[in-house]
């Protein structure tokens, strides 16, 4: 499986999906205008995760911000998981919010309720 | 010489305004005005000269984050649905302020709409200024399931955001230029 690292911008978040260094991470801000094309490797990425699927990844997502076009697309990539967990293969999300950021948390606990899947919702 | 003096008087006046400009900034305790094209170069921008201005006023990290997401998503809304220049285009430019009264900051913007756009735009601001807290998280997580990527582009999910992090109810008004384009113009307040 290929491995993706690609560094953080102004406006598009730091994405590192290495399996053979076990790190699965989201962070930064996440506000581009065409989401669906920054987003494009990652969903590519999980859809070979889903025919080749490693146990035990731990997907950290650590935001500062993100835009309602990439809110969408997290749900997706949170459903794509789900989908895969519910197939059989362990694995489980990590939200990272700021200890003064309650929306973040906030935003945190509305996945959690969405998706069927082991969800940690942990202060940094 | 009669056209050095004309220049002059031009001149002159020009500073005039200027200042009335300035007074008006200045009264209405106006922040930021950009008026013009939108892109998102120019969102960048205005984004990161209003984190910094926050952050060296020590604006509460709350308060901050909040305007960043509703200036995110007002700029974007603007940005991302330039109406296509067909001709009738009445040419009018989008507008975007950052203004400040007692009690709340205040989030301006205005750009020109195609009529036909109105109608679903208006149905979801009222639908979202009748909401409570706990309703719009509903419509929030409710409209996000069920989007599909070109609503996204649209106000869609965007207003429902702003309605959530502004806690206030959203002001807006649309202006008829013609029969095809109207302006859309929209207030956000945040509490200080």
């Amino acid at each position: 499986m290929k491995v993706i690292n690609i560094p953080a911008t102004e406006d598009t978040p730091k994405v590192v999906l290495d399996h053979e260094n076990k790190i699965f991470e989201i962070s930064g801000r996440s506000l581009p205008e065409d989401v669906v094309v920054f987003y494009q490797p990652v969903m590519e990425w999980l859809d070979n995760f889903e025919n080749t699927p490693i146990p035990n990844m731990e997907l950290a997502i650590k935001l500062e911000y993100f835009n309602t076009a990439s809110s969408k697309l997290i749900l997706d990539i949170l459903l794509k998981l789900e989908e895969i967990y519910q197939d059989g293969t362990p694995l489980k999300v990590i939200w990272y919010f700021l200890s003064s950021d309650t929306d973040m948390k906030e935003a945190g606990e509305e996945y959690s309720e969405i998706v069927g899947l082991p969800f940690e919702i942990t202060e940094y | 010489m009669e056209n050095a003096s004309k220049k002059l008087l031009a001149n002159q006046k020009s500073l005039t305004h200027i200042s009335e400009f300035h007074q008006l900034m200045d009264e209405k305790d106006i922040m930021l005005v950009y008026c013009g094209e939108f892109s998102q170069e120019l969102n960048k921008t205005l984004l990161a000269f209003t984190e910094r201005k926050f952050k060296s006023e020590n604006v509460e990290d709350n308060t901050r984050r909040k305007m960043f997401n509703i200036m995110v998503e007002m700029l974007q809304n603007i940005s991302k649905n330039k109406v296509e220049n067909t001709g009738e285009d009445p040419g009018i430019s989008s507008v975007f302020m950052l203004g400040n009264s007692s009690d709340d900051y205040v989030l301006i913007s205005s750009n020109m709409i195609r009529n036909d756009k109105i109608p679903p735009l208006k149905n979801r601001l009222d639908e979202v200024n009748s909401l409570d807290k706990e309703g719009l998280k509903q419509l929030y997580k409710d409209a996000r399931l069920n989007a599909t990527f070109s609503e996204t582009s649209g106000a869609g999910i965007g207003i429902i955001d702003i309605a959530r992090k502004s806690e206030q109810k959203l002001e807006y008004n649309f202006e008829e230029i013609n029969d095809t384009y109207s302006v859309f113009s929209l207030l956000i307040k945040v509490s200080k």
